[in-house]
């Protein structure tokens, strides 16, 4: 779960932000607290107190005195939107430098992401096998 | 959790065995509160600076303060630490439930729940005389008192000898559950650098009586990066930077550089062909102190000349 050669804070802060954009922790909902996220990544929890702190700053997380920490509103929306600005350097910079090394055109690829996204779950789940 | 208060300031410490220096003119402070892992090779100087801290071995010269007092023979700051020894001695009929008892007596925030608790999870047999016991009960007995102890600064010196991953993993969940509940200073000395390396909040590693990395773990997780791929490309992109570990095999080269990739460096590695690999911490320390020994025999071959 916890990858080597990146901070881990980041990870932390991550991982609750997968959280609120798959949906699973609603806006305004109690995040898990520094010492839960601690305990479940196996971490020192000053470093997961990092990444709490890192989205308080950012706005997705606000602090509810005495309770605890709470999914800010319009937190999915801000992440969607920093998660889509920064979609092309993550996913499409690194498919399109391994298409041109396999020799795909932009075109191919285009074609190739139209198939796999019109396939039937079915040739997914073959692929796995 | 990091505060900026000091419970041990060392300064200029310097300890010699008859020709042996075993540390050399080394400074650094331990905050409170937190989680250090003290890293480095056997041999390097770990042991003698514990034992130094904890006043059971004598500094050559230089400056040792405990919770801001110099500890010989100091009982008011003695107390207050605790030190579980990679090869502690008991006596030759003592039973654990013995141990224990001493460990009641003198440690003030002895927790005996705590201690009931760590004795089943381990397993420890409390019948079997501690000098028949096998090199991982031996090991367990320390890390019981280590923990049941909740001395405001603990030092454990490789505690894990002969304890299965089982047991280690034991060891790290209940260190990081208790110290959540209870903060305070532990001071881990490990080979095992990636099993430790999400618990300890800083990193201090030790090589040849000098300390060579002072600093959060966190921020050293990204700090270096093997490049992988062609030895001219590869080549091209390290010049002038800070090179580690160079190893190459056939026209393939696998470089590990010093120093975060900036998005640019990514942009330039992506249209060179070149992989980027993560470096474990593991993998940073080990290659460090190596550059660290290659500069010194380079710089002792200088002075020669």
């Amino acid at each position: 779960m916890i990858e080597e050669g990146r901070a881990l804070f980041l990870q932390i802060a991550e991982s609750v932000e997968d959280a609120i954009i798959d949906g699973s922790l609603a806006e305004e909902a109690q995040a898990p607290s520094t010492n839960e996220l601690a305990a479940f990544y196996r971490i020192n929890p000053a470093t997961a107190a990092k990444g709490v702190a890192m989205l308080a700053d950012k706005g997705v997380l606000y602090k509810r005195r005495g309770i605890g920490m709470f999914v800010a509103p319009g937190a999915r929306e801000l992440l969607l939107r920093e998660r889509r600005a920064a979609f092309a350097d993550r996913f499409v910079d690194p498919l399109l430098a391994e298409a041109r090394k396999l020799g795909l055109t932009p075109d191919d690829l285009a074609q190739l992401v139209r198939d796999r996204a019109s396939a039937p779950a079915a040739t997914t789940e073959g692929n796995v096998r | 959790m990091t505060t900026a208060t000091p419970v041990i300031e060392v300064k200029n410490l310097t300890k010699r065995y008859r020709d042996t220096l075993a540390v050399d003119d080394v400074s650094f402070t331990i905050e409170k509160d937190t989680i250090y892992g003290l890293l480095g090779r056997n041999g390097a100087g770990k042991t003698t600076v514990m034992s130094i801290l904890t006043a059971q071995n004598f500094a050559t010269s230089g400056d040792v303060r405990v919770f801001g007092e110099r500890p010989y023979e100091n009982a008011r700051v003695l107390e207050r630490l605790c030190f579980v020894r990679e090869s502690q001695k008991y006596p030759d009929d003592a039973l654990a439930k013995h141990a224990f008892g001493a460990a009641r007596l003198f440690f003030r925030n002895w927790n005996e729940e705590l201690a009931r608790q760590l004795i089943e999870d381990f397993q420890l047999p409390m019948k079997t005389r501690i000098k028949k016991m096998s090199r991982g009960q031996l090991s367990a007995v320390g890390v019981i008192i280590g923990l049941a102890a909740r001395a405001e600064i603990t030092f454990f010196d490789e505690p894990y000898l002969g304890l299965d991953a089982v047991a280690r993993q034991i060891f790290y969940d209940r260190l990081l559950e208790d110290y959540t509940e209870h903060p305070r200073t532990v001071i881990l000395s490990s080979h095992l650098i990636d099993e430790v390396a999400n618990i300890i909040e800083r990193v201090l590693v030790i090589d040849r009586g000098r300390i060579i990395m002072n600093e959060e773990t966190d921020a050293v997780r990204n700090r270096a990066a093997n490049i992988v791929g062609d030895a001219n490309a590869v080549d091209t992109f390290v010049r002038g930077r800070e090179v580690l570990h160079r190893e190459s095999l056939g026209h393939v080269a696998s470089v590990t550089v010093l120093g975060a990739l900036t998005a640019e460096d990514r942009e330039r590695l992506a249209a060179a062909g070149l992989d980027v690999a993560p470096v474990s911490l593991q993998q940073l320390i080990v290659r460090t102190t190596q550059h660290a020994a290659a500069r010194a025999a380079a710089s002792d071959e200088g002075a020669l000349r």
